[in-house]
């Protein structure tokens, strides 16, 4: 047999190349056409949306590698996204209100002593819930670097932790989804209550405003996040499709159709298992931190069950097992989500009934997975093997 | 010579059922030893005491010069101590090639980081080649695992463990579902793996097991029944009983 031992990701997986070059195609064509640098075609607020569309799809890209190339149907995976915007939220919110107390207190005849900006900025932040002291776990939201450590490190731990715990015991299958749907909804209710330390339901908010560039406006930052989204996804999906290429992938593709084989090759599934969740979580935090400034606003809703939920029917719909499905599921369900709810639709009144969107979407959602489940196993990304086959 | 792998005195009972039943034998290297038995006699369970799949409720298995226990040790670990296993119903890797399935069996380092880094050199693709050409597959390396025959996936499975290059090979009915050429082939390959390693194969067909020409161990309501060659087990009273009616 002919067989070149050395070949490229690239050559190997020609779908890595053409979604690199629609990426950078999708990314000139919104700079080109944005306010900040451009024509002015597309709205700031729609370059937002499509900023924030691209970390959600590097987050379904991590979902994909931890669900659909191993197996792991973690309920979780939005909830490290949200762990990631928390982290960079706190830095954003305080370098910010510590600015504006600044200005306030150089009114004064007196300059402010050190302490008591420190003071009044925790007053300003936390008076929302009723407490003025700054929580031990804002110790470091003075610092952009110790912050976005924590932006990794957060999720990284958390995933490290649980899954050690969770794989050590063999948990699997559905059981193991159960025990992350409740690790995220014990977190959610925890970041619910006032005392949470990061300031209950109000969650965090003006993150749009960038500290150190105030005076930027909105139609700049929105493209520099554009931007850092599109650099980590394209980043992210390189890697990913490093990892899930060579042998590695072809473990963990064996990890999740029969783990006690692989075992009896001698591999080590446990510590498998746990590099990728823990790794994909990591990145699912990454994807959070980019998100959020975008957003303006993260709440402990974000975190809630529900949206760990969405994101695997992102990947279902999309098509698992494939990179390139999650990033169809994810923007595609995405965008007609935001269509759908954001008022986009037209309402329909047919006399007898009013057909509201908002209301209709979730129907339509559960029925197209359902639909897709059944009848489309390999989703959206399905289509594309079907083409090749006809060529 | 000390025995290479030594189980003694095992005990296994599944919900009352006493499935093992104070197991003693060893094995050792090279060696090729066929193990027989009626249904239920404990011949799969054994393989599972040895790699880990079953805990037995007393007993000790003593693997190699360092007298290691493999019930310390667990599947992962036992299998990379060098015990390879077949499996009766062949179980690949069905969504991945032929090629993906022997390159991940390859004898090379097994932690998360070594394979991340492992791209195929070119000694390991030719040892691929090598064992697919040995296995018959030389020609269906890129092909799905799954869409092989059910004989193609026997021999894949041989393949695998080979490439693992084990000490120790446990062979769970090998030959079930093979032509009598592809079982004449099977019997080559494990006669020729014996001659550097130990060999065990659990075996209902007589014929392949006068074939293999080696030791046969007899178990009965597991425990060993006898051992010796396939003439004097067949021979033995005790054998005749429990094969041929009570």
């Amino acid at each position: 047999m002919a067989d070149t031992p050395r070949r490229s990701v690239l050559r190997d997986h020609p779908s890595v190349l053409w979604f690199m070059a629609l990426l950078g195609v999708f990314t000139l064509a919104v700079s080109i056409l944005a306010e900040g640098f451009g024509l002015g075609v597309i709205s700031t607020s729609l370059v937002k949306v499509l900023g924030m569309t691209l970390c959600l799809c590097l987050l379904a890209v991590a979902m994909d590698v931890v669900w659909g190339y191993c197996g792991i149907l973690s309920l979780g995976h939005f909830a490290f996204f949200g762990l990631g915007g928390y982290a960079i939220g706190m830095w954003l919110m305080y370098a910010r209100t510590e600015i504006l107390v600044r200005e306030s207190l150089a009114a004064g005849t007196i300059p402010p002593t050190e302490a008591e900006v420190a003071e009044a900025t925790a007053a300003q932040i936390f008076g929302v819930v009723g407490s003025s002291e700054l929580p031990a776990i804002w110790s470091f939201a003075h610092s952009l670097p110790a912050q976005l450590a924590l932006v990794v490190l957060v999720p990284g731990l958390l995933a490290l932790v649980f899954g050690w715990l969770a794989f050590r015991s063999r948990v699997t299958g559905v059981y193991l989804s159960i025990l992350t749907q409740a690790m995220t909804l014990a977190l959610a209710l925890h970041l619910f209550q006032n005392d949470s330390g990061l300031r209950g339901n109000n969650g965090l908010s003006g993150l749009q405003n960038i500290p150190g560039a105030l005076d930027v406006p909105q139609s700049v930052i929105a493209m520099w996040f554009f931007w850092a989204s599109a650099l980590a996804l394209g980043l992210g999906y390189l890697a990913f499709a490093w990892v899930v290429s060579g042998k590695f992938g072809s473990v963990i593709r064996a990890i999740r159709d029969n783990e006690a084989r692989v075992r009896f090759l001698g591999y080590n599934v446990e510590g498998y298992k746990l590099f990728v969740f823990t790794l994909t979580a990591v990145i699912a935090g990454i994807a959070g931190a980019l998100y959020y400034p975008q957003a303006g606003i993260i709440n402990p809703a974000q975190v809630a069950p529900i949206a760990s939920i969405y994101l695997a029917v992102w990947v279902a719909i999309g098509g698992r097992g494939r990179l390139y499905g999650a990033v169809i599921g994810a923007a595609v369900v995405s965008l007609l989500s935001s269509w759908f709810t954001g008022g986009g639709a037209p309402n329909i009144d047919l006399g007898f009934y009013r057909i509201v969107w908002t209301d209709w979407w979730q129907v339509i959602l559960g029925l197209g997975f359902v639909l897709v489940t059944l009848f489309f196993p390999r989703g959206i990304g399905g289509l594309f093997d079907w083409l090749v086959r006809k060529q | 010579m000390t025995a290479l792998l030594e189980v003694s005195d095992v005990h296994v009972t599944f919900d009352g059922f006493r499935a093992i039943n104070g197991l003693s034998l060893a094995i050792n290297e090279p060696e090729l030893r066929a193990v027989i038995g009626p249904n239920g006699a404990g011949k799969t369970t054994f393989m599972d005491i040895v790699t880990g799949k079953t805990r037995p409720d007393s007993g000790r298995v003593i693997w190699g010069e360092r007298s290691q226990s493999l019930l310390a040790m667990s599947e992962s670990q036992i299998a990379r101590a060098g015990i390879g296993r077949k499996f009766q119903k062949p179980t690949v890797f069905e969504e991945q090639s032929v090629r993906e399935n022997l390159a991940m069996a390859l004898k090379a380092r097994r932690g998360v980081f070594s394979v991340l880094a492992w791209r195929a050199g070119p000694q390991d693709a030719a040892r691929i080649a090598e064992l697919a050409s040995e296995i018959g597959l030389a020609e269906r390396l890129a092909h799905r695992a799954g869409d092989l025959s059910h004989g193609q996936k026997q021999w894949l499975e041989i393949g695998m463990l080979l490439a693992q290059d084990p000490r120790l090979l446990l062979v769970d009915e090998p030959a079930a579902g093979m032509t009598p050429a592809e079982r004449e082939h099977t019997t080559r390959i494990l006669k020729s793996a014996a001659r550097t390693r130990a060999v065990v194969v659990i075996e209902h067909d007589m014929e392949f097991v006068r074939r293999l020409d080696c030791r046969v161990t007899v178990l009965h309501e597991g425990r060993v029944l006898a051992e010796g060659s396939l003439d004097h087990v067949t021979r033995d009273a005790r054998v005749i009983d429990v094969y041929l009616g009570r």
